[in-house]
C-alpha cells in the first residue's frame, strides 16, 4: 500500500457494532395551503408521510442498498442520513452519534467530516465556475485538515489519481469532463474529508452503461481499499445486485423487505420485491415466467390503508386491506407481509 | 418486399462556429413491415437524431446533408414541409420520452385525440370521438369514456404514456418511432408499457423503430437491433445474435458492462476504458479504435465498412475476409468469440 492510501484508511474502533443505525425513522411533509387560505377556502391539513417507521442498520465496510420506485422515500432517507433534512420522528446514529441530537459544535464537526454524499447528476453537483482542484480542496479547507497550501495541493493530486484522473486535471473546469469523469470528481471531493460513511444517491443513473460500470467498479475498489461504508440508493435492481451486501426495499415510505443481498435476489419474499425483480428487462433472453404486473405506485398523499401494496398485490387477503403488517423476522431478513405470519 | 423504412447512407450535419459536425455519418438500415428495430447507443451516439431526421424534425441548424430516407419506397427526405406534415402523424407515429411534453396540458385528452384523428381522416365528430374512446380502451385505460374528458395532469405517468401511444396510433401509421418511451417511468410501469407497445403494433402490423439506451428493453422487444457509436453504425443484426454473440468489440464491451440479474454478483463488471468521443473530436479511422483492445494500424487509418460477421453485420476490420487482421490480433479476438471463428462451440477441439 502506498503512503497516499494509508492516510485515507479509516482506523475507526474495530467493533462489531453497526456504523449506522436507523431507528423508527419517520418524515412527514406538510402540503397544506397557508393558514389563511385554509380559513377562507376551507379544507384541512394535507400531509404526506414520505418515510414511515423505517429501521435498519449498516455494518462497517458494508453497502446497504435502498431500492424503490419514485415516491418511495429513498432520497428522503438519504437526506436525513447526511443531515440535510430533519426527521419528524426516530433517529439516525452514525458511529454512536445521533445525527440530529444535541451535541457540542466540536462533536458536530467531527461527525460531519465522516459523512459525505455523492449525488445523481454530476452536471448539477459541481460548481461550473470552480476549477476541479478547488472543488476537491474545499472539504479539506472547510475542516481545516491541512493548513499548508502546498500540502493541500499535493493531497488534491493524490485524491484525483485515487479516482483514476490525472493530478493535472485539477486546473481544468468541470465542463471539460464527460459525465463519468465528473462523477469521479464528485467521488474525489467526497473522499477529501476522509469520510467513513458515504451516501450515494443514484450515483450512476445519469451515466451511460459503459461508464456506469467504471463508476460502480471504482466505488467497490475504494470500499475495499479504504474500508468505506455506503448507503446506496437506486431504482435499478441489477446495479444493486452488483454492489450491495444488504438490501432494503421501500414501498410508499415503508421498508417492505430487508435481507442480505444474496438472499433477497435468490429468494425474494414480499410480493412487491418479486414484482420488481420480474419487471427488470431480461437481457439473458431466457424467456422467464413473469408475475403479472398491474397498476402503478399510488399517490403518497393518500396511500391505501392497511398494507400499502394491497391494491396491486396478487395474493391479497381481506385483512391486508385494514391491518398494517408488522415486520416479521425470517432469519437474518425481515418482511412486512401478512403472507408470512405464523399460523 | 419493400421495407417500411429504408435509410441509405444517411448523413446529418450540424454547422457550428468551429466547423461542421457530423452527427450521423453514412448510416444505412432497413425496417421490414411489422418488424421492431431497436436503435441503441450511448448518449450522443446519434439515436435520437436519426429519429428526428426520419420525421423531418431535425433541430436547426442540423440538416440532412446526404443519403436517402424512403418510407415504403417513397423518398421522404426533402419533402416540402406541408407534405411532410401529412406524413408525420398519418404514416409515421411518434412517441417521446416524456409524455407530458407530447400532450397539451390545456386540452382534454379526448380533444387531443379527436383533433389528431380528424386531421388525418374524413370522419364525423361523433365517429372520431368513438374512435378516440376505442383507442383509449385498446391501450388499457380503464373507464375510457369518462377519461376522455380528463386533462393530462389527471393521469399518472404510466397512463399518460398510454395516452401518447393512443395518439401515435390514432391514424394507423405504417411506422412508429418510439424515442426512449419508458425511460421516464418506474420499473414496474416500464414493463407494462413495453408489453403494450409491442402488442398494439403487432396487432396493426406497424413497424417500430425503438430508440433506447436500455439493452434490456431491446432484448425483450426488438426483432433486430442496430448499435450506433459516435454517429456511425457499429453493428446490426438479429437481436439474439447481437446480445448473445456480439461481433463488434464495442457491442461486446457494452453487453459485458450491463449489470444483470444472472451471473456472479461479486465479479467485477467489465468496463470499456474511456468514453465515447465528442462529435468534434472523432479520431481518424474507426471511431472506436482508442478504446478497442484489438485495434491495429489499419483501424487508426481507415474507416471500416460493415462486413458480414456471423448472423450480424459489424463495422470492424476483424471481419474483413479479403484483408484479414494480423494473426496475433485475430488470435486474441477469436479467443473471446470475435472475428472469423464465430461461436466458441464451432472451434474444433
Amino acid at each position: 500500500m502506498n503512503p497516499a492510501e494509508t492516510s485515507l484508511v479509516s482506523p475507526g474502533p474495530a467493533t462489531d457494532a453497526p456504523l449506522v443505525e436507523v431507528k423508527g425513522l419517520r418524515r412527514v411533509f406538510d402540503l397544506s395551503k397557508p393558514l389563511l387560505n385554509r380559513l377562507i377556502e376551507g379544507g384541512g391539513r394535507v400531509t404526506l408521510t414520505a418515510v414511515d417507521s423505517v429501521d435498519f442498520s449498516i455494518r462497517r465496510g458494508e453497502t446497504y442498498a435502498l431500492v424503490g420506485e419514485s415516491g418511495s422515500g429513498k432520497s428522503t432517507i438519504a437526506k436525513m442520513a447526511v443531515g440535510l433534512l430533519p426527521p419528524s420522528a426516530g433517529s439516525i446514529t452514525i458511529e454512536g452519534i445521533d445525527v440530529w441530537g444535541e451535541k457540542s459544535a466540536d462533536v458536530q464537526r467531527r461527525m460531519r467530516r465522516r459523512i459525505q454524499m455523492i449525488f445523481q447528476d454530476p452536471f448539477a453537483s459541481l460548481n461550473p465556475r470552480w476549477r476541479v482542484g478547488s472543488i476537491v480542496e474545499e472539504p479539506i479547507k472547510a475542516f481545516a485538515m491541512i493548513p499548508d497550501a502546498k500540502d493541500r495541493a499535493a493531497r488534491v493530486g493524490e485524491l484525483l489519481s485515487l479516482v483514476g484522473l490525472d493530478p493535472r486535471d485539477g486546473s481544468k473546469f468541470p465542463h471539460e469532463f464527460s459525465g463519468g469523469q465528473r462523477q469521479r470528481i464528485a467521488i474525489a471531493r467526497a473522499l477529501a474529508s476522509e469520510p467513513h460513511f458515504i451516501v450515494c444517491d443514484e450515483p450512476t443513473s445519469a451515466l451511460d452503461v459503459s461508464v456506469q460500470a467504471q463508476v460502480l467498479n471504482l466505488l467497490r475498489e475504494l470500499q475495499e481499499r479504504l474500508g468505506l461504508t455506503y448507503l446506496f440508493i437506486s431504482h435499478n435492481l441489477a446495479v444493486v445486485r452488483h454492489v450491495a451486501t444488504r438490501v432494503g426495499v421501500l414501498y410508499l415510505g415503508r421498508l417492505v423487505e430487508e435481507a442480505p443481498a444474496r438472499e433477497l435476489f435468490a429468494d425474494p419474499k414480499h410480493p412487491y420485491t418479486r414484482m420488481l425483480l420480474d419487471a427488470v428487462p431480461d437481457i439473458e433472453m431466457a424467456g422467464k415466467e413473469r408475475l403479472a404486473i398491474a397498476g402503478e405506485i399510488p399517490n403518497p398523499v393518500n396511500p391505501p390503508p392497511g398494507c400499502h401494496f394491497h391494491p396491486r398485490c396478487p395474493f391479497v387477503m381481506p385483512h391486508c386491506k385494514t391491518v398494517v403488517p408488522p415486520v416479521l423476522a425470517r432469519g437474518d431478513a425481515g418482511v412486512r407481509c401478512h403472507l408470512f405470519a405464523e399460523g | 418486399m419493400t421495407p417500411t423504412l429504408s435509410v441509405r447512407n444517411l448523413r446529418v450535419e450540424i454547422p457550428t462556429r468551429r466547423g461542421v459536425l457530423r452527427a450521423i455519418d453514412d448510416l444505412s438500415f432497413d425496417i421490414a413491415p411489422g418488424e421492431v428495430l431497436g436503435m441503441v447507443g450511448e448518449s450522443g451516439a446519434g439515436k435520437s437524431i436519426t429519429g428526428s431526421a426520419i420525421i423531418g424534425l431535425l433541430e436547426p441548424p442540423g440538416r440532412v446533408a446526404g443519403g436517402e430516407i424512403r418510407l415504403a419506397g417513397e423518398r421522404i427526405d426533402h419533402l416540402p414541409p406541408e407534405r411532410m406534415r401529412h406524413v408525420r402523424g398519418k404514416r409515421i407515429g411518434m412517441i417521446f420520452q416524456d409524455p407530458l411534453t407530447s400532450l397539451n396540458p390545456l386540452y382534454r385528452i379526448g380533444e387531443q385525440l379527436t383533433e389528431t384523428i380528424l386531421t388525418h381522416e374524413q370522419l364525423s365528430g361523433r365517429a372520431a370521438r368513438d374512435k378516440a374512446q376505442r383507442l383509449l380502451e385498446e391501450v388499457g385505460i380503464p373507464a375510457a369514456a369518462e377519461r376522455l374528458s380528463a386533462y393530462p395532469h389527471q393521469f399518472s405517468g404510466g397512463m399518460r404514456q398510454r395516452v401518447v401511444i393512443a395518439l401515435a396510433l390514432a391514424a394507423d401509421p405504417q411506422l412508429v418511432i418510439a424515442d426512449e418511451p419508458t425511460t421516464a417511468l418506474d420499473v414496474s410501469v416500464q414493463a407494462q408499457i413495453i408489453a403494450l407497445l409491442k402488442r398494439i403494433c403487432a396487432d396493426r402490423g406497424a413497424s417500430v423503430m425503438l430508440i433506447t439506451h436500455d439493452m434490456g428493453v431491446i432484448a425483450e422487444t426488438a426483432d433486430r437491433v442496430c448499435v450506433l457509436y459516435a454517429g456511425r453504425l457499429a453493428e446490426i443484426g438479429p437481436v439474439r445474435d447481437v446480445v448473445k454473440h456480439p461481433q463488434h468489440p464495442y457491442t461486446r464491451g457494452l453487453m459485458a458492462a450491463i449489470p444483470s440479474l444472472a451471473g456472479d454478483p461479486d465479479e467485477k463488471l467489465a468496463q470499456i476504458p474511456g468514453s465515447m468521443p465528442r462529435l468534434g473530436a472523432i479520431p481518424p479511422g474507426c471511431a472506436f479504435n482508442p478504446r478497442c483492445d484489438f485495434a491495429f494500424d489499419r483501424c487508426r487509418a481507415e474507416r471500416p465498412d460493415a462486413y458480414p460477421a456471423g448472423a450480424t453485420q459489424a463495422a470492424c476490420f476483424l471481419h474483413d475476409a479479403k484483408n484479414p487482421p494480423p494473426p496475433e490480433i485475430a488470435g486474441r479476438a477469436s479467443e473471446v468469440g470475435l472475428g472469423v471463428t464465430r461461436a466458441p462451440a464451432e472451434v474444433p477441439q
